[in-house]
């Protein structure tokens, strides 16, 4: 494609065809203040703060979404802009609730960071209360409309997500984002993946914090409090204390979670291991046994939600296995509560989690309430925040035992293809002794879909990778229609996986906007993954335990009753 | 003029007006931004747009009901209640409204016993507001079906709206 030469702020860059000014902008390294943009989510022009002045242009234009042409100049920095800027951020603010200093998103919002940086007087227009009532009825997400800005990222991303549970809702002043005929976002078609969390720019949109119940469980003598941590969740906590995208905090991260109160701290990449055994051997029956095919991975809750309630006709493909978390919480009060004569009643089980839809699958009956509490990471972030922990200086400490080994495998679930790949390792393995390939390249990267077909002792087996429910409901059809055959399809709700989830730290746009978050974090985990010397789930010790002293073999009689569930059809529109 | 989810309609009414309905969506939804049209055609089949027909809508053309919902809740032709026998419509047009047609509104509304936008239980009325029939010298103005109801004060709105429940017994 031709490029197209033009000159920002008298800084002459070159960009290709078609490109915005935005783009053109962020070549020249110049920042244009954005609301309504998200890279990959929203691009529509309509919150007016990018207005910029461009030769050939009538009046201000959003740099967002105008094209740049040959020869054009552009300033992005003259005092008509900042005015223009000043005036909408001062006009948002004439509604917006201020409840600054207890909004959750207090020093993290995109509203009050622009208007600090603009010196917008937030009194300087007085406009009418919008009085919309606190929607908390969902068991994740908690709209609070008033402090909405009506930028339509959330609707946006809702829709990417091909669940569209949210919407635009009449016009002028009386509109708002809400669900059809202004139902509780309970009654929707919400699958609590939270990316409608992830793309707000203000604390409109949050989710449920349960952190009170787990600092009670903590000063509570007759309470024994351990907690088990994600895999993606080593890759980004380190956010939440300035650190880099992409550093891996582990021995940090189970450190400062130690200082917060007596506990002790599992690696939960242990039940990836263990998903990975079981899941591996179902697959296998299914193929040899002719079972419903293709299977379904079922670790992410969002997704297992959304089949549940827009496609319950795949329910028999999905995967038997329950979720590494459910794995967890059902391995702790049984196996470890029977090994060290703890009452399960007496165990407190917190899970540390990168996903607001595991907040909702806690409360599946058929978890059995085994775990407590589902934290997130930016409510683990924030626990470690109020207890005064000096987080960048800890010195590193390992996961206590016996849950602290895994494997590599394990560790890869949380980036989009990881539970595929390390389901590969562990099912090439099982059906060819010598099977020796170790990497999967084909499933790895943050490509919405991926595909490929191996030969592993005789068997085809065709693989599916998706990340994205939009993604996920593309394959669903395709399969229906018969335009697509395979054998085992990996899908993660949130684009990239769990990396990206919806209780990741929260970005600046100016950084989401400019790198690939989803790749650096994923990238540290395939780094760890690459540095342990176990890389098949099959070959962690801890595993091997587990079904010598407890489990016997994968799909025993017994691993049923503790790791695998069941799922119902909640159809809805 | 919005409607919670459990007084909206819950059929897709008779089986002449299901059909139609089909037809319409079969035919129309493979043009691009045929939402509209079809919005306007189901609301001349059903004469408002009841949840379980946008549903349909959503359904057949593969979008988010919360899409479909935007739209009718954004255009102010599209109505979320089914229309009564007697369709009031209450001028708010300046003339009007400078001569006090807001409290004739508001009168109706309390007389009725429902609001702007909505229809009685027993079908017989229905509330809308409008903006100039024309009638400016007569303002403020009210119709009900094609009668026009001058000079109007709310003290009058009960005898009026007694002929019609009178009429319809």
């Amino acid at each position: 494609m031709a490029n197209v030469n033009l000159k920002i702020n008298n800084i002459p860059v070159s960009v290709p065809e078609g490109s915005t000014i935005l783009e053109a902008a962020r070549a020249a390294h110049i920042e244009i203040p954005t609301l309504c943009y998200l890279k990959d989510v929203n691009c529509v022009g309509s919150c007016r703060m990018c207005l910029v002045e461009a030769t050939g242009a009538r009046g201000l234009v959003a740099a967002c979404v105008y094209p740049v042409s040959e020869g054009m100049e552009v300033q992005t920095n003259t005092e008509k802009c900042r005015k223009s800027r000043k005036m909408t951020l001062e006009l948002l603010l004439s509604t917006h609730k201020k409840k600054c200093l207890s909004c959750e998103r207090n020093h993290n919002c995109e509203l009050q960071r622009l208007s600090a940086e603009y010196g917008a007087d937030e009194d300087y227009f007085e406009g009418s209360p919008r009085g919309y009532a606190i929607d908390d009825s969902n068991p994740c997400v908690v709209r609070d409309n008033d402090k909405c800005i009506n930028c339509m990222r959330c609707v946006a991303a809702c829709k990417k997500q091909h669940v569209g549970a949210i919407g635009p809702i009449a016009r002028g002043f009386a509109s708002h984002v809400g669900s059809p005929f202004n139902v509780d976002l309970k009654d929707s078609n919400c699958v609590g993946c939270g990316q409608c969390v992830v793309a707000c720019p203000v604390g409109a949109l949050t989710l449920k914090s349960d952190v009170d119940p787990v600092w009670k469980a903590l000063a509570d003598p007759t309470k024994k409090v351990v907690f088990f941590t994600a895999p993606s969740v080593r890759a980004t906590l380190g956010e939440a204390f300035e650190l880099p995208v992409g550093t891996n905090v582990e021995g940090k991260m189970v450190a400062a979670i130690r200082r917060l109160g007596n506990c002790e701290v599992f690696n939960m990449d242990i039940t990836a291991d263990l998903t990975i055994m079981e899941e591996a051997s179902e697959l296998i029956h299914r193929i040899q046994h002719k079972g419903t095919m293709p299977m379904f991975t079922s670790c992410c809750p969002g997704w297992v939600k959304f089949v549940e309630q827009s496609f319950p006709e795949f329910i028999p493909n999905l995967s038997t296995c329950k979720s590494p978390q459910g794995m967890f919480g059902g391995l702790l009060k049984t196996y470890y509560c029977e090994k060290n004569g703890i009452d399960p009643k007496d165990l407190f089980v917190v899970s540390v989690i990168p996903c607001s839809a595991k907040k909702h699958e806690c409360k599946r009956p058929q978890l059995n309430g085994d775990v407590d509490v589902a934290l997130t990471t930016r409510e683990l972030g924030s626990m470690i925040k109020t207890a005064g922990i000096k987080f960048a200086e800890l010195e590193d400490e390992k996961f206590d035992d016996p849950f602290a080994a895994c494997s590599g495998g394990g560790t890869i679930f949380g980036a989009t293809g990881g539970v595929m790949e390390a389901a590969l390792r562990v099912a090439a393995k099982m059906l060819d002794g010598k099977f020796e390939v170790i990497d999967f390249p084909e499933v790895r990267g943050t490509a919405p879909i991926k595909e490929a077909t191996y030969n592993v002792a005789g068997l085809t087996i065709r693989v599916a990778v998706a990340s994205g429910l939009e993604n996920a409901a593309a394959i669903l059809k395709d399969i229906k229609a018969g335009k697509r055959q395979y054998d085992f399809v990996e899908i993660m709700a949130c684009p990239g996986g769990c990396v990206n989830g919806g209780g990741q730290p929260t970005l600046p746009d100016s950084i989401r906007n400019s790198v690939d978050v989803r790749d650096l974090r994923a990238q540290a985990l395939y780094k760890s993954d690459k540095e342990n010397k176990i890389r098949l789930s099959s070959d962690s010790p801890v595993v091997e335990m587990l079904y010598k002293e407890y489990f016997e073999k994968p799909n025993s009689h017994k691993a049923h009753e503790v790791l695998h569930t069941s799922y119902n059809a909640n159809p809805k529109v | 003029m919005e409607q919670t989810a459990a007084c909206a309609g819950c059929s897709l009414g008779t089986p002449e007006q299901k059909k139609a309905l089909d037809k319409l969506i079969r035919e129309s939804r493979s043009t691009p931004g045929c939402l509209m049209h079809i919005l306007q055609e189901a609301q001349g089949i059903y004469g408002y747009l009841p949840l379980s027909v946008q549903k349909e809508i959503a359904q057949g053309l593969d979008i988010p009901l919360s899409e479909v919902y935007g739209v009718v809740t954004f255009y102010s032709q599209f109505s979320l209640n089914p229309k009564g026998k007697n369709r009031i419509s209450v001028c708010l047009g300046t003339a009007c409204y400078v001569k006090g047609s807001d409290k004739v509104l508001a009168e109706v509304e309390k007389e009725l016993g429902i609001k702007c936008g909505e229809c009685t239980e027993d079908g017989l009325f229905s509330i809308d507001s409008c903006r100039c029939v024309g009638a400016c010298g007569l303002a403020p103005v009210m119709m009900i079906g094609e009668e026009v109801y001058g000079k109007l004060t709310p003290d009058k709105v009960k005898g009026i709206l007694d002929q019609y429940k009178e009429a319809s017994k």
